[in-house]
């Protein structure tokens, strides 16, 4: 493996995604970011000199909508994924800025 | 000598776009609903839901963009910003980093020292986030996903303003193009247009900009004014103390009339930027392009002229009635009832400005109708109510929108125009006031005034000023 991941890199990303990892994981995380790397540094082998770079991998472009509403209340349905319910809101833990 | 600094500001403005939906679900933008009741899988994130562009929102940034004479990304497409925050429910914003819609543009403003070109950087799409209410009883957050996916634009200014003055006119500059393109309704009391200011001082004649903080939560024009010489006089304060100034979001509160800084998140900076894969790439031809400035409503400075050619309107007066897409509505529409330019535009100008005044309003707040004050009017020309009794029925014209016509009626406000009732009046007041009638026969002419005050008092207001002249001159 040529890309070497360190432990501040994967605290970091760790910290970035809110994710816990334990110290197995962490080094399971390392050793998969280093070969994803490592694949990356194949694919710029390629010469791509004249090549448009791609930014979808579909040939598609221009997909829209209408500015009609097309959505009623549908309140109860969506509020069964929240994780608590209070006056028809999201409850949440407390969040201030 | 004390140094000499110079403010170095620029501008982040947010403007909420008029689409009747949101920006990638069907779900209404409509203001004030119940929390949640304009929501769907997209508009609150739910995993396997899929985004779809709305295209009036790209016709929207495109007609912004050509008013403010940006060129046009012809090739553009949205990223994904990612953070983690109980507003943001897919836990990344859908908007544009790489290839924004609007590059390179600027606008002109007034200053004492002149025309000014204020550089715009780019503008670009994405979506607004839901809405946090912070729960006073419970240890909780609320939050109402109904803003979540309104459409927003992001106008992003070069820092080429130096003072609050050039700030506001900017401001003012782009909400009357964007009122005017009917793209937004710019309120910033309403949040429909929001501005971040970044500021940084450095000394008169330093090439180098100096470090800036952004400051958020302004909400009016005086705000930001406030904000700015707040925050210009926090940082010269440090610099004059030998300390240094630290780059970080500050929120402004203009009661205490100070800046906090905000809690930094400790991951805040790095967003992780990368194409959105779930929306495709956005082709602008030339022909949208033309098709969209071709439609281009007037604009201010275009009519503006046009009320100083078509109805004779004066300079001043026809910057106060075109200052607002509001204001200039009710001046056409009513004068497209009355076809009284001259007399649609005093009362504009008067009546409405002492009552906007008055009340702390701005036009964009006028709730009254074309239809009612072309009523007014009428009522006045016709001679039907005499002015002052006019004034009276336009205040509620102007508080309540209330039916002229109605309630002249009701209220028994009509001009008397009975002569003879007029005369037997007159004739009372003349015998009651010897003293004023022998003061006009010796040539005191001012004496006669008293007169018609004392038939107006006598008549309740409601006598016809030119009849009560001419029967008094007639009598004496
Ligand atoms: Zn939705």
């Amino acid at each position: 493996m040529a890309n070497i991941i360190s432990d501040e890199t994967i605290e970091y990303v760790g910290i970035l995604a809110k994710l816990e990892l334990s110290e197995e994981e962490k080094e399971q995380a390392k050793s998969d970011m280093g070969k994803m790397l490592d694949y990356i540094d194949k694919l710029n082998e390629l010469d791509t000199t004249n090549v448009e770079p791609m930014s979808h991998v579909f040939q598609v472009n221009n997909v829209f909508r209408q500015d009609v509403v097309a959505n009623g209340d549908d309140r109860d349905n969506i509020l069964k994924n929240a994780p608590g319910i209070k006056e028809g809101a999201f409850k949440v833990p407390k969040t201030v800025e | 000598m004390a140094k000499q600094y110079e403010t170095v500001i620029g501008l982040e403005v947010h403007v909420e776009l008029a689409t009747k939906t949101k920006i990638f679900c069907g779900c209404s933008t409509e203001f004030g609903g119940a929390p949640n009741t304009h929501t769907c899988p997209v508009c609150t994130g739910m995993p396997g839901s899929l985004p779809v562009l709305n295209k009036q929102v790209v016709e929207y940034a495109i007609a912004v963009g050509l008013a403010t004479n940006c060129s046009i990304t012809q090739y553009c497409k949205f990223d994904r910003k990612n953070y983690f925050y109980p507003d943001n429910p897919q836990n990344y914003q859908i908007s544009q980093l790489y290839l924004p819609i609007c590059r390179n543009g600027g606008v002109e403003i007034d200053t004492p020292a002149g025309k000014k070109i204020i550089g715009i950087h780019e503008i670009h799409m994405e979506e607004d986030a839901g809405k946090l209410i912070h729960d006073e009883w419970e240890d909780c957050s609320l939050v109402d996903f109904n803003r979540s996916g309104v459409p927003l634009i992001e106008i992003v200014s070069e820092p080429d303003m130096r003072s609050a003055e050039e700030v506001i006119a900017y401001l003012d500059k782009l909400r009357l193009i964007i009122q005017y393109l009917g793209a937004s309704d710019c309120k910033l009391n309403e949040g429909s247009m929001r501005a971040d200011v970044n500021l940084s001082v450095r000394e008169v004649g330093a090439k180098e900009f100096g470090t800036r903080t952004e400051m958020k939560n302004l909400n009016s024009f005086k705000a930001i004014a406030r904000a700015i010489e707040g925050e210009r006089a926090r940082q010269i304060e440090l610099l004059e103390e030998g300390k240094s100034v630290t780059q970080e979001t500050r929120r402004w509160d203009d009661n205490k009339e100070y800046s906090y800084a905000m809690r930094s998140k400790e991951d805040a900076q790095d967003y992780r930027y990368f194409p959105d894969p779930d929306l495709v790439p956005i082709m602008i031809s030339d022909e949208w392009i033309a098709r969209i400035k071709a439609a281009q409503p007037e604009l201010r400075t275009e009519k503006l002229e046009r009320y100083k050619k078509e109805f004779d309107i004066p300079d001043y007066d026809a910057e106060i009635l075109t200052s607002s897409k509001h204001m200039a509505d009710i001046f056409e529409a009513t004068t497209e009832l009355c076809k009284k330019p001259k007399k649609v535009s005093n009362w504009l100008m008067v009546e409405t400005l002492r009552l906007m005044k008055e009340n702390d309003m701005e036009a964009d707040d006028l709730k009254f109708s074309p239809e009612n004050l072309a009523k007014l009017i009428e009522l006045v020309d016709a001679g039907t109510i005499n002015s002052s009794v006019a004034k009276e029925v336009f205040e509620e014209v102007f508080k309540n929108n209330i039916d002229p016509d109605k309630y002249v009626e009701e209220k028994g406000l009509k001009a008397v125009n009975d002569e003879g009732a007029l005369r037997a009046t007159i004739e009372k007041v003349i015998a009651d006031n010897p003293q004023s009638v022998e003061d006009y026969h010796n040539g005191k002419e001012k004496a006669i005034g008293f007169l018609v005050g004392q038939t107006m008092k006598a008549m309740q207001g409601k006598a016809n000023p030119g009849m009560v002249n001419k029967i008094l001159k007639e009598l004496l």
